[in-house]
């Protein structure tokens, strides 16, 4: 069943979160079951279920890299049909560069560790390499499942490619050249945006647009800095789990060597650190993944968002500069007819492009309130919960070392 | 016996005191605490007997002198710091003065530049060991006696005494100005003229009090707690006149370090009876220390671990037969080096915690620009709420920044200090070992070469021989005598500050999870309070 591209304009379509998209449409389901990481690659297994007929079997599985979801997500961005969308973000690449770095300075034999340190801090960092593991795991697949539960999008020829064929899809990264190209396509955007803005006779008359352009210039740069400043919190907090390792180890060996008196207080201060230490861990990560990634999404998100203005924007103009062409061609009675009919094309282009974008804003605007909804509610339940875990723990502690007294 | 003692010294001390207040003119000396001073002339007698039966246990040879000493002597001023049993004794301070002083502009010499005695080398113990062994058989039942008295001194209304130190206060000028702390003293002691009374004292004034203690009790095998280190880029910071958080925090770092000091020294049951810590607390004018840039903390640490180094270096091979002695020696080692440790693990979270706090503060900020720039009105509210709720919370990290570094890490640092004070005693034992040691040699010498005279006939040197035999006889018995003092005394001391040192972290560590406690019930208080506003978003 088609469904019309154009969406009736002003109509609102309720806020839902993705993943209650998702468990409303058995039509298309996808979902990334495993995941393996290689020197310097990881292989995703892309999983599918669909009821669509365009699929050959019902069930689907295929083995994508990072490189496939980037080509996958340029080929939408690069797609005219698709100028009045927001593009859902590429994920970021996986990086356990830095993970992998610490991992190998441990092993290199830092002889200050005891080795009771030692095997704890190599747990802390294998936690930390399998928190990101299972982080560049949920993006990609998040990146997946908007692409499906988007209407338009979920019925492009690549898509369905990038999930059915089973072959390698041979996806070269970006050579110096594309690379290049890519950098300085951004910069000419950005020169174009001001030449545009600038442009004499160019009126957003749509208060909507208008409004969105503000807030979403303002909006982008704030929530950029809130997801750096989150990120130093969350490593802050690592570090500070990280110093109850030597803090730990040192009291139990205290208290092995202590007076008798003093021999409990040690040893159970130093049980205490160790469990301490593990709470902490779990503060950080909740607030990577409630806090950070909700951030760095949405800054992502932010910015695909701006790019559709962007796109209007340049609509815009060239509906602008076909109506001055038109009166130009009426003046000199000239060549009327292919200047009436281009304007045409340009009117239509741009109010389809408009229609589009509203609605895709407001999808926007509603995915965003919801997704912070959640990870705000869930990041005040989880904090609640390791303060209660730390508090019952460090009390019963204190009711141990009173009594021994 | 001894409560009953005491409850009459207090119940004497408050009439006294009012008749004096009333009647008496102020005496010529011109000294503020003029009615007082008659008091104590009234109070001394019973404050003698007192002593007497406080200090070490009656059968000792030597009750302590030293207080009983000090008390006799009228005045309260300035005292001459060489109330000391033996002169001799001055030797290793005056060697490792010189030292020191190398490193502090000031080259004078500190305290009276004995001639160092030569050190001879080790003598077979033969000599002594069986004398030694008689005594360490007596040893453990005057430690017994000893433990007992501990435990009345702490349990007794003798320690009732508090000190604070507080109200820094900048005086003077650019490079010549210096912080002023108030001193307020609250005991029922009667030794003090006053219930309650406070003084201004400076940082040096510390360290000479210290420096007087030390000179007075460390050799003896006193463990003297060590005063706070110096700080050159604190101080000098302080005395530009930089108004920032690190001078602010130099200062309060400083002024809780004076005030541990003072309540672990008059905590100690014999440097409490000492003059010159009654004078700190009490005498509003002290005369300046001066010659203290050697004499701080840092500055006896040194003397005492060169003491250390330069006793190694003899190569003492000291038969220890009192097995406690070098069980302790071992015991203190590993303690050492295990607080050094969990010191520096606990100063990397104080660090780190301090991070957390700024890093937490920034992002506060940021969310509340966020929330600003937030067009759902209810998101834009909750993103505010959280805002405020991180800056709560790094209010929250900060104090227990300031916990970790105040209880905790600063307890450890006090500790490490201290353990070196103990170790400094141990050495001194060491080196009182030696001493006797030589003189035995010297005896020796003496006899031998009196006999050698004798066969040759030479009368007046014969004499003469026979006389130094008769000193140093004297040596050797002074010598055994201060060794066995000195093992005895040390041997109490320990116990005593063991005792300490378990209520003392016992203490610091419920603290230091109360306040743990404290942070994570606030965090739960803010948390609770900001989930309604999260689920308020539509």
């Amino acid at each position: 069943m088609e469904e019309p591209l154009e969406m009736p304009p002003g109509e609102e379509s309720k806020p839902c979160s993705l993943s209650e998209e998702l468990a409303t449409d058995p039509s298309l389901q996808v979902e990334i079951s495993d995941a393996v990481s290689e020197r310097d690659k990881v292989k995703f297994t892309v999983q599918t279920k669909s009821s669509l007929p365009h699929f050959t079997r019902p069930a689907l599985s295929v083995v994508r890299q990072h490189e496939d979801f980037v080509w996958l997500h340029d080929t939408f961005s690069e797609n005219d049909e698709y100028a009045g969308i927001i593009i859902p973000p590429a994920p970021p690449r996986p990086d356990f560069e830095a993970s992998r770095e610490k991992l190998q300075r441990l092993g290199e034999g830092n002889s200050t560790l005891t080795r009771e340190e030692f095997a704890k801090m190599k747990q802390e960092l294998e936690g930390e390499y399998l928190a990101i593991f299972k982080k560049t795991v949920a993006m990609h697949e998040v990146f997946l499942q908007r692409l499906a539960a988007h209407p338009v999008l979920r019925r492009d020829h690549n898509f369905y490619v990038f999930l059915e064929y089973d072959q390698d899809l041979s996806v070269r990264g970006k050579n110096r050249k594309e690379l290049l190209g890519g950098f300085f396509r951004n910069i000419v955007k950005s020169a174009d945006e001001a030449l545009i803005t600038g442009m004499s006779g160019l009126k957003e008359v749509d208060e909507f647009f208008e409004h969105e352009r503000t807030f979403l210039l303002e909006y982008h740069a704030r929530v950029r800095d809130t997801c750096l400043k989150a990120d130093r919190v969350m490593r802050s907090h690592k570090s500070l789990a990280e110093d109850y390792i030597p803090i730990s180890v040192a009291l139990g060996s205290l208290g092995t060597q202590e007076v008798r008196q003093l021999q409990t207080s040690f040893l159970k201060l130093a049980e205490l650190f160790e469990r301490l230490r593990k709470l902490e861990g779990r503060v950080a990560s909740d607030e990577d993944l409630k806090l950070s990634d909700l951030l760095k999404y949405y800054m992502r998100d932010s910015q695909a968002a701006k790019d559709l203005l962007y796109r209007r924007l340049r609509a815009l103009a060239d509906y602008e500069n076909a109506n001055k062409a038109l009166d130009r061609a009426r003046m000199r009675n000239k060549e009327v007819k292919p200047a009436e009919a281009h304007q045409q094309l340009c009117c239509q282009h741009f109010e389809q492009l408009s229609a589009s974008a509203k609605q895709e804003l407001t999808d926007f605007k509603s995915r965003r309130i919801s997704a912070f909804r959640k990870n705000l509610i869930e990041l005040a339940e989880l904090e609640l919960k390791h303060a209660k875990a730390s508090s019952l723990l460090l009390r019963n502690t204190l009711i141990v070392l009173k009594g021994d007294a | 016996p001894v409560r009953h003692v005491t409850e009459r010294i207090w119940s004497a001390q408050p009439s006294t005191e009012g008749k004096m207040a009333a009647e008496r003119e102020p005496p010529p000396l011109g000294d503020a605490r003029q009615p007082e001073l008659e008091e104590l002339e009234d109070g001394e007698d019973l404050f003698t007997s007192t002593v007497s039966t406080l200090e070490s246990s009656p059968s000792s040879p030597e009750p302590a002198s030293l207080p009983a000493e000090d008390i006799s002597t009228n005045s309260n001023g300035p005292k001459p710091a060489e109330i000391i049993l033996d002169d001799d004794r001055e030797d290793l301070f005056a060697e490792a003065t010189e030292e020191v002083s190398l490193d502090s502009p000031e080259r004078e010499p500190i305290l009276s530049p004995d001639p160092t005695p030569a050190i001879t080398p080790v003598t077979p113990t033969t000599l002594v060991t069986p004398r030694m062994e008689s005594k360490s058989i007596t040893a453990p039942v005057i430690f017994d006696r000893s433990s007992e008295e501990i435990e009345e001194e702490a349990n007794g209304d003798v320690f009732d005494i508090e000190i604070n130190v507080s109200d820094p206060e900048k005086v003077g000028d650019g490079m010549n100005a210096y912080m002023a702390y108030r001193v307020t003293t609250k005991t029922s002691l009667s030794m003090f003229h006053k219930n309650e009374f406070s003084v201004k004292r400076r940082f040096s004034d510390f360290l000479g009090l210290h420096s007087k203690l030390a000179t007075k009790y460390l050799h003896v095998g006193y463990i003297v707690p060590p005063a706070p280190e110096k700080s050159i880029v604190g101080m000098t910071k302080v005395k530009v006149g930089k108004e920032d958080s690190s001078s602010t925090e130099f200062v309060e770092k400083r002024r809780a370090a004076l005030e541990r000091y003072l309540q672990r020294t008059v905590k100690h049951p014999t440097l409490l009876q000492d003059p010159d810590l009654r004078q700190f607390l009490e005498s509003s004018e002290l005369p300046r220390a001066v010659n203290t840039q050697a004499l701080s903390g840092a500055g006896i640490l040194r003397m005492v671990n060169k003491a250390a180094d330069a006793v190694n270096k003899m190569t003492i091979k000291m038969n220890e037969s009192d097995a406690w002695f070098e069980e302790k020696q071992q015991q203190f080692e590993n303690l050492d080096q295990q607080l050094r440790k969990l010191h520096a693990s606990v100063e990397a979270l104080v660090c780190h915690r301090k991070e957390l706090s700024a890093n937490t503060a920034a992002f506060a900020k940021s969310a509340a620009m966020l929330g600003n720039s937030e067009d759902h009105t209810a998101l834009s509210r909750a993103l505010s709420q959280l805002a405020e709720v991180e800056e709560k919370i790094d209010q929250l990290h900060q104090e227990q920044a300031f916990a970790d570094f105040y209880v905790f890490s600063e307890l450890l640092g006090d500790y490490i200090r201290l353990i070196a004070a103990v170790k400094g005693v141990l050495d001194h034992r060491m080196k009182c070992w030696q001493k006797w040691q030589d003189a035995q040699v010297t005896l020796q010498k003496k006899r031998e070469a009196e006999a050698k005279l004798q066969l040759a006939n030479k009368p007046d040197k014969l004499q003469q021989a026979k006389d130094e035999i008769k000193e140093w006889e004297t040596k050797v018995q002074q010598g055994e005598r201060d060794f066995e003092q000195i093992s005895k005394t040390i041997r109490k001391e320990v116990g005593r500050f063991e005792k300490e040192r378990v209520k003392d972290f016992k203490a610091v560590i419920i603290k230091y999870l109360e306040s743990l406690v404290q942070t994570q019930q606030q965090l739960i208080k803010y948390w609770e309070a900001f989930l309604p506003e999260a689920k308020a978003i539509s």
